[in-house]
């Protein structure tokens, strides 16, 4: 089957008078990675949902494995994985129950489910903490099982709706290396997130939404040059030189300078080679440096440059007070 | 990630009872992982048993009941076991809702709704283990009776029966517990509501005093509550003094409304709420 992981098209989903998603478009390729970056309230969680069958959309329509999420959930739900915000667990069953537990209920063999059990225990890290109530892990820890719970089946796509948030940064970058050996073995994945660095280092493609709505996707690299690419910043020592230096970046850059006091910076392409170009233009025109940066935009400032608001980072995660989330 | 994972045929009696009988035993290990909380849901009913038994007792006659050798709180004891028996049963419901209203705080849920498993098994598990509880609950209950003086003196099967009819009472309220379980906001909330409307349910009945004690509206309610039915079941079933009856059909053929009504509340509930569990996601 040549067709897409997941393919959604014109997804609406309201909740009484309130819009939570507003006509998404989206496709996850097979074996790709695809990050869902958005604030709080942007209409993530609610897509996810739709996704794995937990909520149907009020319009359009979504296939995953070639499966429609309304029509035939049955099989959408024997090819996927979630991973939730909330720790999805039973925390007065040991891990290994947890997994033996989740594994019956895909209807898997019992032998297989406890090969599977032990290989994840293993790879997870979670080995000697097996027979221990989930209860007494910690929050990585928890997370790690949450994670091998839903790889009991071996989806082949996994759903991660912020695998990563109320985590330390320890237990953050753990949980990276871990998707990124998951996607190393072909699991495709949609991972929701508000940590643009997340997105930056686990999707290939990243769409960006905000109110319920595509504002924009791409890769990392398309989005930081959908608002100009690279920079190079001087600072120069002698004021009575800034012509010479305007004229020396200027031979290096792809755009006008721009001067601000001692403050020069241009538009430039072509990497780190330019700043070595920069450097030897101005030592021949004899300009004094007192700082020279290639600035790279951060998804900060794509995401600040398409919404108008900065991406609300260091909130916890959202916890709506009924059944119906809207993140 | 080409590897064919193998799946189980489907089982003779459907993945829902399957699917439940696995949340059902994961269920009953989670119990034992909380003994406390099996402790105090006995330590209560005991309590009620002697402070019946003891500050109550002497002071409510049962019309028509008991031996003239007998003193009125000795025929008292052996009428209000089987009161706290459906009360105590009862009660469970009020575990389901808390059990419902915790699974869906914690994500727990979701999980299960991404499951291929069946649409009614997690109910049908939980509901399941908590009337499986009842069973422990009953026995040490049954013992704390024989320690103050109620006897069983109706034969052996009818004594079973009479402890089946209790466990599907059990059963039946779960559901409804499990019901409101899910529409609860929180696991506080739910912990409230589960046990406020018990109250009135196990008060207006026969449980604790004679129906011709009541006025004549609250009779009829009483005497159409499944709670009385089941209790005069028990006490019938039991050989104790069951009182004079009001002229009511269940309180004729308290075995078969019981059945009945137990019958139709799972009908209606299990319909309700795996409808509203179908849809539903974690808060």
């Amino acid at each position: 089957m040549t067709q897409a992981a997941v393919i959604a098209e014109g997804l609406v989903k309201e909740f009484g008078s309130v819009k939570a998603l507003n006509g998404i478009d989206l496709t996850v390729e097979r074996g790709q990675v695809v990050g869902l970056l958005g604030p709080n309230g942007a209409g993530k969680t609610t897509a996810v949902r739709i996704l794995s069958t937990l909520l149907t959309p009020t319009a359009g329509r979504a296939m995953i494995a070639g499966y429609d999420v309304v029509k035939q959930p049955e099989q959408v739900r024997k090819a996927i994985g979630l991973t939730g915000q909330a720790a999805a667990v039973n925390e007065y069953l040991t891990g290994r129950e947890n997994l033996m537990m989740f594994g019956a209920l895909y209807h898997l063999p019992k032998t297989y489910v406890k090969e599977r059990t032990d290989y994840l225990l293993e790879s997870f890290e979670l080995t000697e903490a097996a027979n221990r109530p989930a209860k007494t892990y910690s929050g990585g820890m928890r997370r790690r099982l949450d994670l091998a719970s839903s790889l009991i089946a071996q989806p082949s796509i996994l759903f991660l709706d912020e695998p990563t948030t109320g985590l330390d940064p320890r237990s953050r970058l753990g949980m990276w290396d871990v998707i990124n050996d998951l996607v190393a073995n072909g699991t495709t994945v949609l991972l929701t997130t508000q940590y643009l660095e997340e997105a930056d280092q686990l999707a290939q493609q990243i769409v960006v939404i905000d109110h319920g709505l595509v504002i924009a996707k791409g890769t990392a690299e398309e989005l930081k040059d959908q608002i100009g690419g690279d920079r190079i910043e001087i600072s120069i020592v002698d004021p009575s030189r800034v012509n010479e230096a305007v004229d020396a970046i200027r031979a290096v850059a792809s755009g006008e300078p721009l001067v601000e006091e001692l403050k020069i910076s241009a538009p430039v392409s072509g990497g780190s080679t330019v700043l070595v170009e920069a450097v030897r233009a101005l030592d021949s025109q004899g300009v004094e440096v007192s700082d020279l940066v290639l600035r790279r935009p951060t998804l900060d400032d794509v995401f600040l440059h398409l919404t108008g608001h900065v991406a609300e980072e260091d909130k916890p995660a959202e916890k709506p007070k009924r059944g119906r989330s809207r993140s | 990630m080409t590897s064919v994972i193998p799946t189980r045929k489907r089982p003779l009696l459907g993945w829902n009872i399957t699917d439940g009988a696995a949340v059902s035993r994961y269920d009953l290990v989670q119990t034992l992982r909380v003994p406390e909380l099996m402790f105090f849901s006995i330590v209560q009913p005991i309590m009620f048993v002697l402070l019946f038994a003891y500050v109550f007792g002497g002071a409510i006659p049962i019309p028509g009941a008991g031996e003239p050798s007998e003193s009125s709180s000795e025929i008292y004891r052996n009428y209000l076991m089987p009161g706290i028996f459906g009360q105590t049963v009862a009660f469970a419901a009020a575990a389901s809702t808390v059990g419902m209203a915790e699974a869906m705080s914690t994500g727990l849920i979701d999980r299960f709704r991404s499951l291929p498993m069946a649409n009614g098994a997690v109910l049908i598990g939980r509901t399941f283990a908590d009337a499986t509880r009842q069973i422990l609950v009953l026995a040490v209950l049954s013992l704390t009776g024989l320690l103050v003086g109620w006897r069983i003196t109706g034969g052996f099967w009818n004594a079973v029966l009479a402890y089946l009819l209790l466990l599907l009472f059990a059963y039946t309220v779960s559901w409804i517990g499990a019901s409101i379980g899910l529409v609860m906001p929180n696991v506080e909330t739910a912990s409230t509501a589960g046990l406020v409307w018990l109250f009135p349910v196990t008060f207006i009945s026969n449980a604790f005093v004679p129906l011709s004690s009541l006025p004549t509206f609250l009779q009829a309610v009483a005497a159409f509550n499944p709670v009385s039915t089941v209790v005069l079941s028990a006490r019938e079933l039991f050989g104790n003094p069951t009182g004079i009856q009001p002229d009511y059909w269940p309180l004729q053929n308290p075995i078969l409304y019981t059945i009945i009504s137990c019958a139709v509340l799972i009908a209606v509930f299990s319909t309700i709420s795996i409808r509203k569990y179908s849809k539903t996601t974690s808060r």
